[in-house]
């Protein structure tokens, strides 16, 4: 199979990207300033990342379409209103995550956001779990922008205006170029910001007007350090299809009025929620400057296996080391010793809270 | 006069008389990007030519620092692991790694000169 390249790829070789593959599609890691500038100017400023890697898996048709899409996912769909979005997750029977995703009401079905390595597997799944009886799109005639940070609502406002009022988890229809785009105040930085579907003819264009708004092009590299600071997940990393969304600390993400309903892999997830689980998702600060990285083995003070990192990194706005894992749940509470073996020896550590940068989103209507 | 060698691994090496002060290329810096951590070999303690004797990590991954030579490390440079920023900013000369008193000049021979090095860097990145 050859790989894919985005309607950015002219754009990423113009600014200096170095270029990686990912998930089958040619990707820009980083461009010229590197990761660390990339990760502050999306702190301080605001960034441009292109996730058209994405899937944008677009479901209409039929009066049951809700009611058939909450057998199979876990939120509230009923509840939700048009141009609303939730965080979701697409399991198995064992309630493992195959993919977290977010589900967005639009006028006639739903948008779900898939992550890109998943994105043909789902679209399969979710068809035969539909019984093929609705019209799915996995519309790849899309592109998707992120704009991240403090400032993206005025760069992006200058660009497309009015679209500065949307609340956060909620989008709407806006107009470029004469042309319909849908825009989403979401994002994965842990910054306020948006997400942008637009038509690939008219993606440079628009990127290079906010590039033209004071916003710059980052990377994989610092969209992975941006996420982790954030303490938001990785699927394939955090999640995988032997974890549920309770091991990974995501019960949040699952509605009460939920619990007791059927959905694929309910049976398990009520389980978990009475008797609770053998290993939960913490955040891990190492004591001194050593980076841990996913498959770090976690130790007790009895030198003792507990558990295993699935994300590590040097944090840039932290200014030191970060990662998550799961440990064993009677190790999980924060302030709890932990040891790291990293290149063979146990660096100490502790369990702390998540995230370890505070969220700056435009608060709107939650309900968690 | 003192001469100045580069090995396979991108590593620089200097030699003083007996004492051999060793960094990571300007090339390295570029390949692995923000570098945010460094480790260094103990003082005192002895190391093989090729074999490991520090590392260095990115904000992406990390990598091992190979010595070029044999020998006793004499020093090594606390400012890199005070602020490992410094290895990006001034990789050949302020933000050496160690130094070592070597134990066999010839292990310099299979060296490469300045001029060898930036063939191979170009070519390696290509």
């Amino acid at each position: 199979m050859s790989i894919k390249k985005t309607s950015l790829n002219n754009l990423h070789i113009k600014y200096g990207a170095k270029l990686v593959e990912f998930a089958g599609y040619q990707m820009p890691i980083q461009y010229k300033d590197g990761i660390i500038q990339e990760h502050k100017y999306t702190r301080s400023h605001s960034g441009i990342f292109d996730v058209s890697h994405m899937g944008q898996l677009f479901i209409s048709g039929g009066d049951d379409l809700t009611n058939d899409l909450e057998k199979i996912f876990p939120a509230d769909l009923k509840k939700l209103k048009t141009n609303q979005s939730k965080y979701s997750f697409l399991m198995n029977n064992k309630g493992g995550i195959q993919d977290d995703l977010i589900i967005t009401k639009t006028s006639d079905g739903f948008l779900i956001i898939l992550n890109a390595a998943c994105k043909y597997n789902d679209y399969e799944v979710i068809k035969s779990k539909l019984d093929n009886q609705y019209k799915l799109n996995l519309d790849e005639s899309l592109s998707l922008i992120a704009l991240q940070g403090p400032e993206a609502k005025n760069v992006l406002n200058k660009v497309i205006p009015g679209c500065n009022s949307l609340k956060f988890m909620n989008g709407n229809n806006y107009i470029y170029n004469n042309k319909k785009v849908y825009i989403t105040r979401s994002g994965y930085t842990g910054e306020d910001g948006f997400e942008i579907s637009i038509k690939h003819s008219d993606t440079e264009t628009f990127v290079e007007s906010l590039i033209e708004n004071g916003s710059k092009l980052i990377g994989l590299g610092a969209r992975d350090t941006l996420r982790m600071e954030a303490g938001l997940c990785l699927y394939g990393n955090d999640l995988d299809n032997d974890t549920s969304p309770i091991e990974a600390n995501l019960k949040w993400a699952i509605p009460k009025s939920r619990i007791e309903t059927e959905f694929v892999g309910s049976e398990v997830l009520k389980n978990q929620f009475q008797s609770g689980v053998k290993k939960l998702r913490v955040g891990i600060k190492p004591d001194s400057k050593v980076i841990a990285r996913g498959n770090t083995k976690i130790y007790n003070d009895k030198n003792q296996e507990i558990g295993k990192v699935t994300s590590g990194t040097f944090g840039p706005s932290v200014e030191h080391p970060i990662a998550m894992g799961y440990v064993d749940n009677s190790y999980s509470t924060v302030n709890t010793k932990i040891f790291l073996e990293v290149r063979g020896k146990k660096i100490p550590a502790n369990i702390c809270n998540l995230p370890f940068y505070k969220k700056n989103y435009v608060k709107g209507e939650i309900n968690v | 006069m003192s001469e100045v060698k580069y090995s396979k691994e991108h590593e620089w090496i200097k030699l003083d008389g007996e004492e051999a002060t060793i960094g990571i290329t300007k090339h390295a810096t570029e390949m692995l990007g923000d570098i945010v951590f460094a480790e260094l070999p103990e003082k005192g303690s002895n190391v093989d030519k090729d074999g490991t004797a520090g590392v260095v990590e990115s904000t992406k991954a990390a990598s091992d620092v190979y010595t070029p030579v044999s020998g006793e490390v004499i020093d090594t440079n606390q400012m890199i692991v005070d602020d490992p920023s410094k290895i990006n900013e001034d990789p050949e000369e302020s933000a050496w790694f160690f130094k070592l008193k070597i134990k066999d000049k010839s292990e310099m021979d299979s060296l490469m000169s300045k001029e060898e090095y930036e063939k191979f860097a170009k070519e390696s990145s290509a």
